[in-house]
């Protein structure tokens, strides 16, 4: 039975001045699906993901997350993920989940403690790792951030090269999570530039280019591993 | 989730950060110091002189040291780009201005404190009015630097020269502010007048512009 999308665009232009990074993107996106979104650089990736995410307006059209057009409202049920860490240098990985989890409505000591340590565990990291994440190598910092964005149990998570510096191994366990999520009803939108990690476990890979979705397979196509 | 409760966790790790990495507090009081220094140097003002003139040269200082404390509260948000993390977040805009405002407060405070007496010394300071209103004149007029200048530091935060387009913004809107610190203060080191009418001045300033940054700042943290 087809499930119902949990990520609509309707013509989706998004222009930086006079440089359109979005040309008219129209797609659904359906809920407990695992989608790889493939592109050369600038092909409008990272601005379909921060758009979805309601960090960029559309210029024109209209995203639609889990049914809203008002994204801040859904804010609490999605999951953010980017290129750079979105972490505090100076504090440890804990202090800095701690403190995402207050965002998140989590206050309660016992609970948060409880919630960061699982995720953080989740990634394969030592919670109680006292060295501050600026000292952390890059591959842990990718491991954190993901931690990051699991948080608060998202129900759209939106990864943006989670694989980029992980050792393959690390990247292996990484996509093993992806699916697990995937298996537990979440959806995931992963832009990465390595789909072979993600082959086995991906629904559907989605290609863009020059800021359009040019095509959609169940396959990852031969020579883009 | 509580505004206070975002409040008081943005603070906390402001303040940890702070603490961690001295960026603001060691540039500002680097900076005042030359002030007083450099200052008591180019002149050599008799004891009426100094009570006319101090009120001026220590806002000034802090004004100037101030901006450099604006500066750092957003440029620490911007590495790794930690902002979109708060922006994807379902938190309110403003926990987060407050939380930078009160931040911004307690740095440049805590710069006060230990440049005042220095100010004192070196410029043989002594009040002839009432010395008590120092202090109000001092939470308000810290108050009115620090609104004002984390609302625009967080406007000029995405321009490619924030640091220059920070002080371009702020002086001017601070002019009201600054005349009623500065008068006041003379006010009292001189005896000559009461600084009341400045401090209902500073207070009717604070009330307007914290009203208007806390209405505004939720545009300035959703623009791209």
């Amino acid at each position: 039975m087809p499930t119902p999308p949990i990520v609509v665009a309707d013509g989706v232009i998004k222009q930086f001045g006079r440089f359109a990074a979005l040309r008219g993107v129209t797609a659904d996106f359906a809920s407990g699906r695992l989608y790889v979104i493939l592109g050369d650089n600038g092909a409008g990736k990272t601005t379909l993901l921060r758009t979805i995410a309601g960090l960029a307006q559309p210029t024109r059209g209209t995203i639609s997350v889990l049914g809203s057009k008002e994204i801040k409202s859904v804010r609490a049920q999605i999951g953010y993920m980017a290129h750079p860490s979105l972490l505090y240098d100076e504090m440890s990985g804990m202090e800095n989940l701690r403190y995402f989890a207050g965002l998140y409505g989590i206050e309660d000591d016992q609970s948060a403690n409880q919630r960061c340590r699982e995720v953080i565990a989740s990634v394969k990291l030592d919670p109680e790792l006292p060295r501050p994440v600026g000292q952390y190598s890059q591959g842990m910092r990718q491991r954190m951030s993901l931690a990051r964005a699991l948080l608060n149990d998202p129900k759209l998570l939106l990864l943006d090269e989670p694989f980029s510096n992980v050792d393959s191994r690390s990247a292996q366990e990484m996509s093993g999570l992806l699916a697990q999520m995937r298996n537990r009803g979440k959806t995931l939108l992963v832009v990465t530039h390595q789909p072979g990690i993600l082959e086995s476990v991906a629904d559907e890979f989605v290609w863009m280019d020059a800021g359009k979705i040019v095509d959609r397979t169940a396959k990852l196509r031969e020579g883009t591993r | 989730m509580s505004f206070l409760a975002i409040l008081r966790a943005t603070l906390a790790k402001d303040l940890l950060l702070e603490w961690r990495s001295k960026d603001a507090i060691n540039a500002m009081l680097f900076f005042s110091l030359l002030v007083v220094v450099i200052f008591s140097f180019a002149f050599d003002p008799t004891a009426e002189e100094s009570r006319r003139i101090a009120g001026g040269l220590i806002w000034v200082a802090f004004l100037f040291a101030a901006v450099v404390a604006l500066n750092q509260t957003w440029a620490r948000e911007l590495r790794n780009q930690v902002l979109d993390a708060y922006r994807v977040s379902p938190a309110p805009a403003n926990p987060l201005f407050l939380a930078k405002a009160v931040g911004n407060f307690i740095f440049v405070s805590v710069l006060e404190a230990l440049m005042t007496p220095l100010f004192v010394m070196f410029y043989k300071l002594r009040p002839l009015g009432p010395a008590w209103e120092l202090i109000p004149i001092a939470i308000l007029g810290t108050w009115a630097l620090v609104v004002n200048g984390t609302f625009f530091a967080a406007l000029s935060i995405r321009t490619k020269s924030r640091e220059i387009m920070l002080p371009l913004l702020l002086f001017p809107i601070s002019i009201p502010a600054l005349l009623g610190m500065v008068n006041a203060t003379s006010a009292i080191l001189t005896g000559e007048e009461s600084a009341k009418f400045w401090i209902a001045l500073l207070l009717a300033y604070d009330v307007v512009f914290t009203l208007a940054c806390l209405l505004l700042f939720e545009t300035i943290l959703e623009a791209e």
